[in-house]
């Protein structure tokens, strides 16, 4: 009897070992009522997300019928057309050049506004208003306005470079001018990125200041010393963020260029959201966008596994343990 | 690392609720003095000039969009901030030229129905992932997190195809009906929130008897009103300002179905001499104008929930 009655104990005992800890844990009821409340999103994942990136994959080894709504098998076709399509390495070239122009001159225009209103007291509200106020105009809105300000001829910007004894360049029609205008729509927008430094600089211990002014440290000096690496987590984090939306950039190139037939310079203005956008909406070769979009996936993903690297060595995290 | 509390130890600084400061072992007083004021006139006269300086430079589109949309045809690219001619008569006529009031009101429905199903799905959501404990709590609330740095090109398509064999196509159900599942952001934005809320609430209702929908129904809803404003107004906002959906949803049906984005985008073409327009742009002025406006209203009405969003975002990272 005892060897039988020995190795049950045994059998049950090694699960056993596991369970009590996992039902102490979990309540049954409690987690099954966890995942009713969750089951919104479980869906929308599997369906919108997970699904359909499962299905784009696919997609972009398809050949699609849109009318038939059939696929065919093909091959590594897709890819190879979009590495024989000098569009979509030019549209790549330009996109990235306008992420490297536009980001840092974002990070810099707003770290340079919030550390202005860092230094203000109540009536800084009054300016954070008016500076937040271009970040709530629809993009439309601004884009319509600024098509007319940056006309080479007659717009107010060039006259005001006028004034200044400066010949403004034909903004939306001269090809080495047209990410410079779009850079100039975006920093008129960059409230949202002035906001969490001005967040950001609100946690910055006033401590450190007046010991580094004890030690003789200027602004200049203690702006570099201790507000930008205090920051630095917040700069960190705008500088992933802006980066991943300025290479997916894509209503103010579509509304100041590609809304009809009359682009001046379809090469300089060509984006890579914008050509994407082309060819799965315009000409409905859905295996070859889902190609693009998933080797703009793959860009987007190394180029902030880079950042992530990078910014770890000099990023300092509050609290790190 | 052995037990670690779900829920806690994932969001390191922004998870703490605002209650917690004031246990911080070295207590700081709460409104602490600027950290450096210019204290040379010069100083404090070169500080107001730039904030002005920068203040003019945010606030001229605006005037000029409000000046050129008061002006005669001939004038709207003088760039005089108070028009020669005055023609408020514009604002009249645009009416006729443009189906505006149909945008707008496309707009208005389809961001209202935006904006409140994302708000509830994501606090329902948000709150199963602050309170219940259940497995795999940590890896899919990772996953929420994960989802909102991908970009959205890659399920672009397959939505596409979604709604058009679930024959949605030409309707305006796209440009609202993900919104019944969540957003990742808002998730998040909510959870933080609920997390701030004191357990002992949720334990006390228990013990009298509330079912787990009644916690989150009588309990967490009323005291999650300010997250819910947050996500509702972004989420207006971003509904009022999406420009591709409308484009590859709606682009092919008739013009009156536009919303306020294809609209502007529309009669900007719609009067551009290259397309034989007569060059009106007053009206796309006026246009532009008008839909700035709910906006700015909105901004009005809750700009401390739309600061308080955006600081929020800071500190996901």
């Amino acid at each position: 009897m005892a060897t039988l009655v020995r190795p049950r104990s045994v059998g049950t005992g090694a699960p056993a070992a596991e369970r009590p800890i996992k039902q102490r844990r979990y309540n049954k009821r409690e987690a099954l009522a966890g995942y009713l409340f969750i089951s919104p999103w479980l869906v929308g994942f599997a369906v919108f997300t997970l699904g359909a990136m499962v299905y784009s994959l696919y997609i972009s080894f398809s050949y699609y019928n849109l009318a038939k709504n059939t696929t065919r098998p093909a091959g590594l076709d897709n890819y190879r057309a979009m590495v024989d399509d000098p569009k979509v390495a030019l549209a790549l070239k330009n996109t990235l050049f306008f992420a490297v122009m536009a980001v840092p001159l974002e990070i810099i225009f707003a770290l340079l506004l919030a550390s202005l209103l860092n230094r203000l007291g109540r009536s800084a509200g009054v300016f954070r208003t008016l500076y937040y106020l271009p970040k709530m105009t629809p993009s439309v809105a601004t884009a319509a306005v600024f098509f007319l300000l940056l006309n080479g001829n007659t717009g107010a910007i060039n006259r005001g470079l006028g004034l200044l004894g400066i010949e403004g360049p034909q903004w939306l029609i001269d090809p080495s001018w047209v990410k410079p205008s779009i850079v100039l729509m975006t920093l008129w927008g960059v409230s949202g990125t002035m906001v969490i430094f001005l967040a950001a600089l609100k946690n910055v211990p006033r401590e450190l200041y007046e010991v580094a002014s004890l030690d003789g440290a200027g602004p200049v000096r203690q702006f570099f010393t201790i507000t930008v690496p205090m920051i630095s987590s917040a700069i960190f984090f705008n500088v992933i963020v802006l980066t991943i939306a300025a290479l997916q950039v894509f209503d103010q190139a579509f509304l100041l260029f590609w809304r009809d037939q009359n682009n001046a310079s379809p090469e300089s203005s060509l984006f890579y959201g914008v050509y994407l956008f082309q060819q799965a909406f315009r000409q409905f070769d859905f295996g070859f966008a889902a190609a693009m979009a998933w080797l703009l996936f793959v860009i987007i993903m190394a180029i902030t596994a880079v950042q992530v690297r990078f910014g770890n060595r000099f990023v300092y995290y509050e609290g790190d343990r | 690392m052995s037990v670690t509390q779900p829920g806690t130890g994932t969001m390191p600084v922004a998870a703490q609720p605002a209650g917690v400061a004031l246990a911080d072992p070295a207590p700081r007083r709460r409104r602490p003095k600027r950290w450096y004021r210019p204290t040379s006139t010069v100083g404090r006269v070169l500080l107001w000039v730039l904030l002005v300086l920068f203040s003019l430079l945010f606030l001229y589109p605006f005037i000029w969009l409000l000046a050129a949309s008061v002006k005669p045809k001939g004038q709207v690219f003088d760039n005089r901030l108070i028009p020669e001619t005055f023609k408020p008569g514009n604002y009249a006529e645009v009416w006729q030229q443009l189906p505006l009031l149909h945008w707008m009101g496309n707009s208005i429905l389809i961001a209202l129905l935006a904006a409140a199903l994302v708000a509830i799905s994501s606090s329902v959501v948000a709150f199963g992932f602050a309170y219940f404990k259940f497995p795999g709590r940590t890896f899919l609330f990772g996953l929420v997190l994960a989802t909102m740095m991908l970009p959205g090109a890659v399920t672009l398509i397959p939505q596409y195809l979604i709604w058009k064999n679930l024959g949605f196509l030409g309707t305006n159900v796209p440009l609202w009906g993900a919104n019944l599942f969540g957003s990742a952001f808002y998730i998040f934005l909510q959870r933080q929130f609920f997390l701030g809320l004191p357990r002992e609430l949720f334990e006390a209702a228990r013990v009298d008897g509330a079912s787990y929908f009644g916690l989150f129904r009588r309990i967490a809803m009323p005291l999650a009103i300010p997250s819910f404003i947050i996500v509702f107004l972004f989420e207006f906002q971003a509904s009022w300002n999406n420009l591709q959906a409308a484009l590859i949803y709606l682009n092919a049906g008739g013009v009156e179905d536009f919303t306020v984005p294809l609209g502007i985008a529309y009669s900007m073409t719609k009067y551009a001499p290259g397309n034989g327009g007569q060059g009106d742009y007053q009206y796309v002025m006026v246009a532009a104008l008008l839909v700035t406006l709910p906006m700015l209203v909105l901004f009005a009405f809750g700009q401390r929930y739309f600061i308080e969003g955006v600081a929020t975002q800071g500190r996901k990272g």
